[in-house]
């Protein structure tokens, strides 16, 4: 859909997963977005979204299909390559519970930089202006990720995503366990820092009224049927 | 960053941390307590003589010898006779001679006959010479030095007039009762069969026994300890007797010369030998005490095990995050048995302390009460061999949870199940 004559930041071709060849298959037959766009996925839960986003990230391959990240080749890949790229590329979001909460709120945010092999320095800098950029200054730093509320913890998850200026961000639900003004505030700088970071957003809720937020929208239900978004 | 995390986690979870680390510690205190006060056991066994290049009974088994004339078990089965002592001794191998007379004793403790070469050339440990703690040696006839333990149990000191019983029972109906002796001295304590002796010279064993006959007081004859000091009293046998060479490269051919003697069938043994193979068969309970604490180890670590099996439930959600930012499941495989071997090696370090604290705080009490000498420092280049060990099987244990670990990065990737 896009004109411009950049590499797709994610781009799927043809791609099927199953977990039994007889069973539920997930198919998605083109799939491509630009660097900087945002999607929406809506689905429920047990529409494959968990799949989706396994996929996605390099955790699990397609059994039949491409997936290209910038360019790479995920489905090709070795499973230690793939970690590798998923440490510098691509930014997770969970529903809940994203900070190991015996590490402050600082190291929880640095805990990606030890993967990227970023330099130091650099990323102790950029996650303290990420970190203040969401609301949460210099006093939160030290402390345990446990003692923040549910807003803020997805706040720490955020600049934790985006610590590297990852090609791709993938958001599970990331609003569920957050109030209307809460929600509302989370999604604004979700968006903000990522297009500060060039980052592609991928999206993925039940929660229609978020879709407003988003360039393109997609349901998984479609999915399964196999017909082609974007 | 790994160890950072493995050391918070830990942290994190210190409550169960804390249960495994202390029943780690236990069976480590265990297991290297054992196995020093097992080591230490053998040492001070084997201290018992040294320096004693041939120990000379009547034909005998050479256990049997051992056991009566070092560590005052069981009896003679005969004695050696004054004149083929005295050849013996004027055998230019050797340099000295400390003869041992068996057989009396004092409210249970043996009694042993000798004379003063037995407190010049007597050696145990490294060659530690017996010292006085009290007192000096016997000279006169009615003399004892006593040991140290005997003299402690028994609440005696210098001056005290002690009386002999024949026999070594405990309790004996026939004493020597108008014969006392007077204590002259007593020993520091050795550790050895030596603090549970009353030692006096040959000549009080044979004026004792003047006026007695096969083990019984000679009816109608009374000889008193004045009258005896008159007479002659050279003895007639002693039980066994103990030979210093003069060159240790004789020792095996004075040891034949000995077994070969025409004038009475006698045994030369060589004291090294007959303890090493004593200790051979005392060595099965402290191989089966070992197996024992060994065994304790292996449910420690297969306690903290089964403690970080279940603590892979809770930590599903460190999982996803970690896969999440990029860790490959090697990276959670390494986390959890870095985990294992912090454990261990805090273990380690908390039961090395542990037991040195015991023994600085047993180690007077077993000296005094059981004559046990134990060394505090338990380590030697061995106890790294243990470590070693230790550290290598809780690494193999550990492959289990950190395999779980490993899985579950692979098949749950990022979902977070509660």
């Amino acid at each position: 859909m896009t004109t411009k004559p950049k590499i797709p930041a994610i781009e799927l071709k043809d791609l099927t997963f199953w977990y039994r060849a007889d069973g539920w298959q997930l198919h998605i037959p083109a799939l491509s977005l630009a660097s900087g766009q945002h999607l929406f996925v809506r689905g429920a839960s047990g529409s494959g979204k968990t799949t989706l986003l396994n996929l996605l990230c390099g955790i699990t391959v397609p059994n039949a299909g491409e997936i290209w990240l910038n360019g790479q080749a995920l489905h090709q890949l070795s499973a230690a390559k793939r970690d590798k790229l998923r440490a510098a590329d691509i930014g997770v979001v969970f529903q809940q519970l994203n900070l190991i909460p015996y590490l402050s709120v600082l190291d929880n945010v640095l805990l990606r930089a030890a993967f990227a092999k970023a330099p130091a320095a650099v990323m102790q800098q950029r996650a303290q202006d990420l970190l203040t950029a969401l609301g949460l200054p210099a006093s939160y730093w030290a402390q345990p990720a446990s003692q923040l509320s549910v807003g803020q913890q997805q706040r720490v998850a955020i600049a934790r995503a985006l610590l590297t200026q990852p090609t791709l961000l993938i958001a599970d639900e990331p609003t569920s366990a957050l109030d209307a003004d809460n929600r509302d505030a989370f999604m604004q700088v979700l968006l903000a820092e990522a297009d500060k970071s060039g980052t592609t957003v991928i999206f993925v809720s039940h929660d229609q009224q978020l879709q407003r937020y988003f360039h393109y929208q997609l349901a998984m239900t479609d999915l399964a049927k196999g017909v082609v978004a974007c | 960053m790994l160890i950072k995390l493995a050391r918070l986690s830990l942290w994190n979870r210190r409550g169960t941390a804390l249960l495994t680390l202390l029943s780690l510690i236990i069976s480590l205190v265990l297991l290297l307590g054992i196995d020093h006060i097992r080591k230490e056991a053998r040492n001070s066994f084997t201290n018992t003589v040294s320096g004693t290049d041939l120990i000379v009974g009547a034909r005998s088994g050479q256990l049997n010898l051992l056991l009566y004339s070092v560590f005052r078990i069981g009896n003679a089965t005969a004695n050696v006779s004054w004149q083929t002592y005295e050849r013996i001794a004027r055998h230019p191998q050797i340099a000295w001679t400390i003869p041992l007379s068996l057989g009396d004793s004092h409210r249970g403790y043996r009694v042993l006959g000798t004379n003063q070469s037995y407190f010049e050339h007597y050696r145990y440990a490294s060659s530690q010479q017996l010292q006085f703690a009290e007192g000096a040696a016997f000279q006169g006839v009615y003399e004892a030095v006593l040991g140290a333990e005997v003299a402690r149990q028994l609440g005696y000191t210098l001056g005290q007039e002690i009386t002999l019983a024949h026999g070594i029972g405990a309790v004996s109906f026939s004493e020597h009762k108008d014969k006392p002796f007077t204590v002259t001295g007593i020993l520091a304590p050795t550790g050895t069969p030596v603090d549970q002796t009353v030692h006096v010279s040959l000549e009080g064993i044979e004026a004792i026994h003047l006026d007695w006959q096969q083990g019984a007081p000679m009816p109608g004859r009374q000889i008193s300890a004045e009258q005896a000091l008159e007479m002659d009293l050279t003895p007639k046998a002693i039980t066994a007797f103990m030979v210093g060479l003069n060159s240790r490269m004789a020792t095996f051919v004075v040891q034949r010369q000995v077994n070969e003697f025409r004038g009475e069938p006698l045994t030369a043994i060589l004291p090294g030998v007959a303890l090493a193979e004593l200790w051979q068969m005392l060595s099965m309970v402290e191989n089966i005490l070992l197996l024992i604490t060994l065994l304790v180890l292996v449910a420690g670590l297969v306690g903290m095990m089964t403690t970080l099996l279940a603590s892979m439930r809770e930590r599903q959600r460190e999982v996803a995050i970690l896969r999440a930012v990029g860790a490959s499941p090697w990276y959670l495989f390494w986390l959890i048995q870095l985990e294992v071997l912090l454990l261990t090696l805090i273990a380690m370090l908390g039961a090395a302390g542990l037991l040195v604290a015991a023994l600085w705080g047993v180690q007077d009490w077993l000296a005094a009460n059981y004559g046990l000498f134990i060394s505090i420092n338990p380590f030697s280049w061995y106890t790294l061999y243990w470590a070693g060990g230790i550290l290598l099987s809780a690494a193999v244990l550990a492959c289990i949870p950190a395999l779980v670990a490993y899985r579950r990065a692979l098949t749950d990737g990022l979902s977070i199940r509660l």
